[in-house]
């Protein structure tokens, strides 16, 4: 195989044959993936401190997992993590809808404003959050769904502007003449929306909804400033631990986390290939 | 119709977002009355406290490590995109997934992932120690004297590791954008300067470069700006003098309950991004209006 490359020159544009170029990637991606990796091997050894193998265990993942305030922390950012997936989809999906129809005074600001909250660096957006649920005065001793309001509200306003942008660059590829198309058939305004342009954004909402599932998943700094004594997320779990020491129960955990990671990843990339299918459909 | 729409999502960010923004920039002109009470007397105060030499040199210093981290991640992520751009299209989708996934892994294990590597007896240093060891005895076979035992190297909890930690958490914010700018040019110009004798350099400087300006000004901006205000990176990576201005920002908040002098620098630092954001636009406005 090697033979036969080395007997056809290369083209000059044929850069990911040069040996330099794909040595360069090659380092990058280990640079990328090695601690990764590593981390995900030695969540199985047999040693609490030493790197060397020790012989294969999954007594860290039972350790983890019997481990009740952090299994309750995942419960947390799991229920945060659906609600706010949920709700930042409606609100999304109607901020896409208003901005890619009509057209209004003052929209460029509106437009604008829209976007603040992905632009905006995330340690002033939890610094907001905190002082505002202060002076509100947001209850900490709810009972359980509702104590985690705060968290989840913070969650909505910093994913529902990604739905925006995600359905906004959905609804770019319609043909407004179907929805007239619709209505001159006798279908009213809701049915048409209903029948015919929900359908055309499914792919954008499945995206978007992906997209605010990790990224309410992923959150440490905002929720780090927005819980309450006692309530505890995943990553601000995680964090104190790992502040604390470096430990096979924390590698344990954080492999569990990749595992969801490249699962989800999996499932956006299936959808984007269908969307890519509809798209040549049309 | 517009009225049911647009009353949600404006309402929501009105109410969630804009309101608190709002709150920390009066807080900002606030002093500290009683424990839990702030006063807001439009004092400039805390502006005057947050442009001390203290505070300017920590900010500084994050725009220094912020900006290195983005020209570290440009010369990486170049030739990276370069390769996705021209590569087969058996290869092209597995690459950028390559780029992708540790995109969308949390922040706090890649992190964590790199502490696992750098502390002291970390991979990096056993590994290194292992080679210094079998390297070791082979130099007594040689017949030179055994060589001093392995100090492990401090990796952890210095400037080093900050960078390297950005770098790390920020390069497919880089990679993405500079692909997508390099995936749009027409390769027949490349093919073109080649043909004309130019060498792949100065293609690449003369032409290549030139093109995918605005990509490249978008990705340095888009890895630039969350490095500037990067928290849990500086905290769990750095040491006690590689402190950056989100750390800074959050002593304010939970240790030092000054939520006034919090609040300015706080948004000195969104000022700071704005600022960034609106020269690039300014920029885009311009190169369009050319065209």
């Amino acid at each position: 195989m090697f033979g036969r490359s080395n007997r056809t020159p290369i083209a000059p544009l044929e850069y990911t044959r040069r040996t330099w170029l794909r040595l360069w990637v090659g380092l990058t991606l280990f640079f990328l993936y090695a601690p990764l990796l590593t981390l995900m091997a030695f969540s199985f050894n047999d040693s609490r401190r030493n790197i060397v193998w020790m012989g294969f265990t999954t007594k860290y993942y039972k350790k983890a997992l019997d481990n009740g305030s952090l299994m309750e922390a995942l419960g947390n950012s799991l229920t945060i993590a659906a609600i706010s997936t949920v709700v930042s989809l409606v609100i999304g999906a109607l901020a896409a809808v208003m901005l890619w129809r009509f057209r209004f005074p003052g929209k460029a600001p509106v437009e604008g404003a829209m976007a603040l909250p992905i632009v905006v660096p995330e340690i002033c957006m939890g610094v907001a959050m905190l002082i505002f649920f202060a002076k509100v005065g947001y209850p900490t001793e709810l009972p359980w769904p509702l104590s985690l309001g705060a968290i989840i509200i913070s969650h909505i306003t910093f994913c529902f502007p990604f739905v925006t942008m995600v359905v906004r660059a959905r609804l770019a590829s319609f043909n407004r003449e179907q929805e007239e198309a619709a209505k001159d058939l006798g279908a009213g305004e809701w049915q048409a929306f209903r029948d015919v342009l929900l359908p055309h954004m499914k792919p954008g909402l499945i995206a978007g909804a992906l997209l605010a599932f990790t990224l309410s998943l992923d959150d440490f700094v905002i929720t780090f400033f927005t819980s309450g004594p006692n309530t505890i997320t995943f990553p601000v779990k995680v964090y104190s631990m790992v502040r604390f020491s470096v430990t096979p129960e924390v590698n344990a955990v954080s492999t569990l986390l990749i595992l969801l990671t490249v699962i989800l990843t999996t499932i956006a990339l299936r959808m984007e290939k269908q969307m890519g299918a509809m798209t040549q459909g049309h | 119709m517009f009225a049911t729409i647009a009353s949600v999502p404006i309402g929501w960010l009105l109410l969630f977002f804009i309101i608190p923004m709002g709150i920390v920039w009066l807080y900002s002109f606030g002093t500290n009355a009683g424990l839990t009470e702030i006063k807001i007397s439009g004092t400039f105060a805390n502006y005057a406290r947050a442009i001390e030499p203290l505070y300017l040199t920590i900010f500084a210093k994050s725009v220094g490590v912020a900006a290195l981290t983005t020209l570290i991640c440009l010369f990486v992520g170049f030739p990276v995109a370069l390769a996705i751009v021209f590569a087969t299209d058996k290869w092209k989708p597995w690459l950028l997934l390559g780029i992708m996934l540790p995109f969308w892994t949390n922040l706090l294990v890649r992190t964590y992932a790199l502490m696992a590597v750098l502390r002291t007896e970390g991979y990096a240093n056993q590994s290194i120690g292992w080679l210094h060891d079998k390297f070791g005895s082979l130099m007594t076979l040689v017949g030179m004297g055994p060589p001093q035992a392995y100090e492990p190297m401090h990796l952890l909890y210095n400037n080093f590791a900050v960078v390297l930690g950005l770098v790390y958490v920020h390069l497919p914010f880089m990679v993405l954008p500079l692909y997508a700018a390099l995936d749009r040019l027409d390769k027949s110009l490349i093919e073109a300067s080649l043909d004309l004798g130019a060498g792949h350099t100065r293609t690449l400087l003369n032409i290549v470069a030139p093109l995918a300006l605005p990509g490249i000004i978008s990705g340095l901006i888009i890895t630039f700006v969350p490095a500037l205000g990067a928290y849990l990176t500086p905290d769990l990576l750095g040491g006690p003098d590689s402190q950056m201005i989100a750390n800074v920002i959050e002593r304010q908040f939970k240790r030092a309950n000054d939520w006034p002098f919090g609040a300015a620098l706080s948004f000195l630092l969104m000022y700071a991004t704005f600022i960034i954001i609106a020269l690039q636009a300014l920029k885009t406005k311009r190169t369009e209006g050319r065209v």
